[in-house]
């Protein structure tokens, strides 16, 4: 039921109501709406558990195992939360001059020199509010580094076929044309194609490392050693960034710029597809570039840099300084894991991914490379059995949440045919593993005996499979009352 | 070891299994010139206990203040059921809702959230939301340009918030698109016909109109949409929420209404907190959707032809269309349109118009109290929603500085922005403000203005 339906003529709850509800106007007649919105009213009990009843609708890494890779599912830890959303914090105006929020800005500050130690980086901006935009702002300052020595002739990115849809996406929106690199049977960029690909029209190659396909790409100096010798600039996507933190850092493999997703590595929450936070990094060559605004330390004390303190700025990619909330999460959290924990995300994500890519091996599946090491995540491809039963990635997918998981992602990187890539994060213990290797086995055995009982999944959920099809071609985006 | 589960046992148990004898071995294809030795500069763990007094101390000197900024981020009072349930884990620690049996409750509460949005605004459909308020106008000024195919221009009133213009051209930049600033009539403080008149007769694909405007002055809506009508423009609405509960909705603008609007979500339910997050929202005529960038959430029917939802219109999307997107966004700001949703839940339609109502009232006080001090004046003629802007009779930085003495923060110094308006102060009394707040500030201004503080001859100030 939608709280619409919910709704009775004149009841409302009290908990939002001013003090004094009215008073003077000067709002002349003709501007003001004359029929209320469509909102519900409803009491503040009805909303309570109208709400709480859909949150039990939703698995979360709070109350499932979450392979879904790329995604970095991995434990959100509470104190992050509660110790951004102290009365202070959440009170400050982002308006309000630096001298008010000394505090504030500290952790904003050691968030940067952190991040900056992490990724061996020369300067950090936190502005960017999404993985994505911290991709925009990164090309958009490649862009900005070739314009300003007069380099106008390079107008192409270069993007692996195995990268992000984000990547190319955000090269179009600086104005770039993309050209995809192939990648070689081993899961590496396929430097030939490479090494053909770049020349004077080249202004930089986005790349993750470990890429999508959850290995490390082991010809990354040579890599660097192409773009840069060809004028360009390497782009690290921090998509992945979990698997190597505290054992290699993007500055150390020869990349200029990179975006960090903070809800991923440094486990901010997802919140249901947002808010997310993705600060850039850059070297030295790159900083006047950095998107606004940037924490800056003073005799007086921190404070927001601007245009004024940097004129070669890309700009702002928001109207205040970013995620704030996010990056007091983030900063919580590497505080809590200080240096010896960095290294232990990427020990024992790895050693979490390896483990569970050994044991489905063990069980019957598949994997996408089975001479290379997994990273933090690796690919299961389901190929073999679509051919044998008619059972596709999809199909496993779905009831995997029959049996209390939360499925890995299905279908990404777009080149593995029925391909799952599985993340299980460190902070999943291996009595968890094991039960997932369990449930793989089982649906492998449903499979094959019984393919339809897999096909018709799942069956637990609140609802059963969704018709997606019908969804995209009869759009129904608001309700409408009867 | 924090937020790792392994003992010892285990890791010998899994290390056996992968036939490896240390965790180190399993990073032997990367190349050993990259392993990185000790991090310089990243600080020992602490533990959740000194954490917490770090915080609590970091935030304790920070303190709360009596606050008269608005300019973009209003302080409102959000309800305690907001947050609590927000921040359940079920909600707090999902992730986009890729797998829609599963996510259940993050879909429908992202169509409830879209049907409030498009009510809210008049317009038919509402993305998931995006980013924030500014960047959300970016991406309507792009889409306005992919909708109208031939023309790039798009008009862009100086009465924006300047901080939203700077993103825009930011965001645009690089993609060939002209944004032409329009200048503000200086007796009304709103956008006149003759400042656009000038670009009659030309292509435009836009022309953006804010309301209320970042000086709090409601712009003349109805013959701005109009002529951006009459000029073969699409009409982009950029309007605070909170004032759509009392001002005539975007849907309803003229003759045949804004084509899309966007705003920032920040009143509905987000705290302050220094800046963000907060959440961009945007809503559009029905047969713009597919130009529409972001999140969609359809309802639709599952196997036993039971309602349910899911991601919809896809094919829009980086993921799918990659270098062909309407633009590069993956997620929205899922937890902030889910508190936002829960807010208008909690206030109803005769609460968001109370809170309205309030924030109106309380400003034309405040603005009242002010004005009563001798050579304090407002800059316009125009009538505000919540925010109005004051000319005083000395400069503005050292007066805000000395109020900071006394515990408040009196408003928005537009001296930076907007030079041309002398002394300007923008200032903002939302509900949350009570009659001895405005008593207090005003009592406090006139004592600064009678004798005014001793800086105030020099220039003004960095950083104030």
């Amino acid at each position: 039921m939608l709280i619409f339906e919910r709704s009775r003529p004149g009841r409302r709850g009290a908990a939002g109501a001013p003090v004094q509800a009215g008073g003077a106007s000067e709002i002349p007649p003709h501007q003001l709406r004359a029929k209320p919105p469509c909102l519900p009213e409803v009491s503040e009990l009805d909303a309570v558990r109208h709400y709480t009843g859909l949150s039990q609708r939703n698995y979360s890494i709070d109350t499932h195992f979450y392979p879904l890779g790329s995604c970095t599912m991995k434990y959100n830890p509470r104190a992050c939360n509660a110790l951004a959303m102290l009365p202070q914090f959440l009170a400050r105006h982002p308006g309000a001059p630096a001298d008010t929020g000394q505090g504030f800005l500290a952790c904003l500050f050691e968030l940067q020199e952190m991040l900056k130690s992490v990724t061996g980086m020369a300067q950090v901006s936190l502005a960017p509010m999404a993985g994505a935009q911290g991709e925009f702002a990164g090309v958009a300052m490649i862009r900005a580094y070739h314009d300003s020595r007069g380099d106008a002739a390079r107008d192409e990115i270069l993007v692996p076929d195995a990268a992000h849809g984000t990547n190319p996406a955000s090269a179009v929106m600086c104005g770039y044309r993309v050209r995809e690199i192939p990648t070689d049977v081993d899961g590496n960029v396929d430097v030939t194609a490479l090494g053909r690909a770049v020349g004077p029209r080249t202004a930089g190659l986005m790349l993750t490392n470990p890429s999508t396909l959850g290995v490390f790409e082991r010809h990354i100096v040579e890599i660097g050693n192409i773009v840069h010798g060809a004028g360009g600039l390497l782009y690290y996507d921090g998509a992945n960034l979990n698997a190597i933190l505290g054992r290699v850092r993007p500055g150390d493999m020869g990349f200029d710029v990179i975006h960090i997703n903070l809800h991923k590595t440094f486990s901010t929450p997802h919140g249901g597809g947002g808010p997310g936070a993705g600060p850039v990094g850059v070297n030295a060559v790159l900083a006047p570039f950095l998107p606004l605004p940037v924490v800056g330390q003073a005799d007086e004390g921190f404070r927001l840099l601007d245009e004024r303190d940097a004129p070669h700025s890309i700009g702002r990619l928001g109207a205040h300084l970013g995620n704030a909330g996010v990056l007091l999460r983030a900063y919580v959290y590497m505080r809590m894991l200080g240096a010896a924990g960095m290294r232990r995300v990427a020990d024992f994500s790895t050693l979490n991914a390896n483990y569970l890519m050994a044991e489905l091996r063990r069980a019957g599946f598949q994997v996408a490379f089975p001479r290379r090491r997994a990273s933090h995540e690796f690919i299961v491809t389901l190929k073999a059995l679509r051919d044998e039963t008619g059972v596709t990635a999809m199909d496993v997918a779905k009831r995997l949440l029959d049996k209390g998981f939360h499925a890995p992602t299905a279908y990404f990187p777009l080149l593995v045919p029925e391909c799952l890539l599985i993340e299980p994060t460190e902070t999943e213990s291996k009595q968890t593993l094991d039960a997932f290797v369990a449930a793989m086995k089982e649906i492998l055995e449903e499979a094959r005996r019984d393919p339809q009982l897999v096909k018709g999944a799942p069956y637990t959920t609140p609802l059963r499979r969704l018709d997606e099809v019908k969804a995209a071609r009869d759009p129904d985006l608001a309700w409408k009352p009867r | 070891m924090p937020f790792i589960p392994h003992t010892d046992q285990d890791i010998r148990e899994m290390l056996a299994a992968i036939g490896v004898a240390a965790i180190g071995d399993l990073f032997d294809e990367i190349p050993p010139g990259l392993h990185a030795s000790a991090l310089a500069g990243m600080p020992p763990a602490l533990s959740e206990m000194e954490i917490a007094r770090l915080m609590d101390e970091r935030a304790g000197r920070d303190g709360i203040w009596l606050n008269f900024i608005g300019a973009g981020a209003y302080e409102h009072h959000i309800p305690a059921a907001v947050w609590q349930i927000a921040t359940r884990g079920e909600f707090y620690s999902a992730y986009t809702p890729y797998q829609a049996e599963a996510s259940q409750g993050t879909l429908q509460v992202l169509y409830e959230y879209q049907t409030m949005m498009a009510s809210l605004t008049a317009l038919d459909v509402s993305n998931a939301s995006l980013y924030d308020g500014a960047s959300a106008l970016a991406e309507a000024v792009l889409m306005a340009v992919r909708a109208h195919k031939s023309s790039r221009r798009v008009l862009m009133p100086l009465t924006v918030h300047p901080s939203w213009r700077r993103v825009v051209r930011t965001i645009v930049r690089n993609q060939g698109v002209e944004v032409i600033e329009i200048p503000y009539d200086t007796g009304a403080g709103s956008t006149s016909l003759e400042a656009l008149g000038r670009w009659a007769g030309n292509e435009l694909a836009a022309v953006v109109i804010p309301q209320p405007n970042f000086f709090g002055v409601l712009e003349p809506v109805d013959e701005l949409a109009d002529w951006a009508h009459a000029n073969g423009a699409l009409a982009i609405a950029a309007v605070n929420p909170t004032a759509l509960a009392l001002l005539k909705p975007p849907g309803e603008w003229g003759t045949r209404g804004a084509d899309i609007a966007v705003g920032d979500g920040q009143p509905l339910g987000a705290p302050l907190a220094g800046g963000g997050p907060y959440f961009g929202f945007m809503t559009c005529r029905k047969d713009l959707v597919r130009q529409m960038p972001g999140r969609i959430v359809g309802a639709t029917l599952d196997r036993d032809g039971r309602r349910g939802y899911v991601l919809t219109l896809q094919a829009r999307e980086q993921h799918i269309r990659r270098a062909k997107a309407t633009s590069n966004i993956c997620t929205n700001q899922g937890l902030m349109a889910t508190a936002a949703t829960l807010y208008l839940a909690l206030l109803g339609p005769a609460g968001l118009a109370g809170v309205a109502r309030a924030c109106h009232a309380n400003t034309l006080a405040l603005v009242s109290r002010l004005t009563g001090i001798r050579g304090i004046a407002r800059a316009f003629s125009g009538a505000s929603f919540h925010e109005a802007v004051l000319r005083l009779p000395v400069p503005v930085a050292p007066v805000l500085r000395a109020l900071r003495a006394q515990r408040i923060l009196g408003g928005c110094d537009l001296g930076q922005d907007y030079p041309e308006l002398g002394h300007a102060l923008l200032v903002c009394a939302t509900e949350t403000r009570t009659g001895d707040d405005i008593e207090r500030y005003g009592a406090q201004l006139e004592r600064l203005i009678d004798r005014p503080p001793r800086s105030a001859a020099g220039a003004a100030g960095r950083g104030s």
